[in-house]
């Protein structure tokens, strides 16, 4: 049970990583990672954001929909419940608990339209996770997109101070930074199903 | 009619939303690993974006300012469920191809931006059109895209071998680092072919081409942090 878990949680982080495998997320992994103090916060938000909808989403999916044959539903309902949910989230923290607000508060409305969040989401159902499984995939998610934008968050700070050909300048250079970052994350192929074999 | 010309014109060059503008680019990396579900991809997207260009459009005057981002957001969920359920019912091979991705039309950056930049302030058939040369614009790339990756990957072109790849083919290409790199190289020559033109080279917005940058403060952390 718990080796099936960790199994499950290592997956998300490294051979299926999200931001770097399944290209979900790609608009703040690209456009927030240019400082390493913005990827953290950002990433600390789509962590518990994704905690959180899937907690949420989980038993809305098992006891209203699957319940009342409206899976057709899914997508419509999950991306309501979330973007309600991130606005509740942010009024609550607001009102009792600014330092956490003052952290996170910033990247919220951000995340609401983020497909890294509905994807996880999807992704439970689909593969039919059952709650805990479902949890654990969705913070590996999260630790997964959090160990991608700091990992290239390092990386473009170095590609700042570089000679780049000047065609290559801005967005070319960073997706084929990207795409070498993608390539050390292969080397994890595999590595997952032979702990736990 | 020479206006509904350049509506539905734009789309495609000057402003196409993947080379030019950088908007969708989860899917643009994710389904181009092979030029038929790049296609699908983009079809399925572009019925989405007419459809709901042309409902949004409608009721741009029903829906209250306030509302409108959430209002936009159930009538683009509905026409991407109708689309999943046709693509599931009639497609089931293109189904399992697009998989996740395909529900995740929902949060397309291209569809609720063109709802907010575009249909929520012009007449119905212009935002039909708008989201026509969009919908070709978006196809056009994946296209390209699946095309370069399909045939240096997999040695195919829409599942024909192709001479000589077909018994080498570089199976990075498919995977997901050759997507980032297709999509850089592509970016490069895209940009080059612009300056040439005297265009500005696109450039990755980020915050600013988010339909939810005005709600958003991060775009002032950013300032804030490099201060």
């Amino acid at each position: 049970m718990t080796k099936e878990l960790f199994s499950i949680l290592l997956t998300a982080i490294l051979t299926q990583n999200f931001v770097l495998a399944k290209f979900l997320g790609i608009c703040p992994f690209l456009g927030v990672s240019k400082k390493l103090n913005t990827a953290v916060g950002m990433s600390a938000a789509v962590i518990f954001v994704m905690a959180l909808a899937t907690a949420v989403t989980y038993p809305i999916n098992k006891f209203l929909l699957v319940k009342n044959d409206l899976e057709y539903l899914q997508t419509i309902v999950f991306i309501l419940v979330i973007a309600a949910l991130v606005q509740l989230v942010e009024i609550i923290l607001k009102k009792y608990m600014p330092p956490l607000y003052n952290a996170l508060g910033i990247y919220l409305p951000l995340i609401t339209t983020n497909c890294a969040v509905l994807g996880v989401v999807i992704l439970n159902v689909d593969e039919g996770y059952n709650f805990i499984q479902s949890m654990f995939n969705s913070m590996g998610a999260g630790l997964g997109f959090m160990l991608a934008m700091v990992m290239f968050a390092g990386v473009r700070e170095r590609l700042e101070s570089c000679d780049v050909p000047k065609f290559m300048q801005g967005l070319p250079i960073t997706l084929v930074a990207a795409s070498l970052v993608s390539v050390s994350f292969l080397g994890f192929t595999g590595i997952v199903e032979n702990i736990f074999a | 009619m020479a206006k509904l010309r350049k509506e539905f014109s734009k789309g495609i060059i000057a402003e196409n939303p993947v080379l030019r503008l950088v908007l969708g680019t989860c899917p643009t990396l994710a389904t181009t690993t092979s030029v038929e579900s790049a296609i699908g991809m983009g079809l399925a997207a572009s019925i989405v974006l007419v459809c709901s260009n042309i409902v949004i459009s409608a009721l741009r005057k029903v829906i209250p300012d306030k509302v409108r981002i959430p209002a936009y957001i159930v009538v683009i969920a509905s026409f991407v469920t109708i689309v999943q359920m046709a693509v599931k019912a009639f497609l089931p091979s293109l189904d399992e191809q697009l998989g996740v991705y395909l529900p995740l039309i929902v949060v397309n950056c291209i569809i609720l931006g063109r709802a907010e930049a575009f249909a929520g302030k012009n007449p119905v058939l212009a935002s039909a059109f708008d989201g026509l040369g969009m919908g070709v614009g978006f196809t056009a790339a994946l296209f390209l895209m699946g095309a370069v990756r399909e045939i240096f990957g997999a040695g195919t072109f829409l599942g024909t071998g192709v001479p000589f790849l077909e018994n080498n083919p570089m199976l990075i290409f498919i995977l997901p680092p050759g997507g980032f790199f297709v999509y850089g190289i592509l970016m490069a020559a895209v940009n080059r072919l612009a300056e040439k033109k005297g265009k500005p080279r696109a450039e990755l917005r980020g915050c600013e081409a988010c339909p939810m940058a005005q709600s958003c403060a991060l775009k002032n952390a950013d300032k804030e942090v490099a201060e």
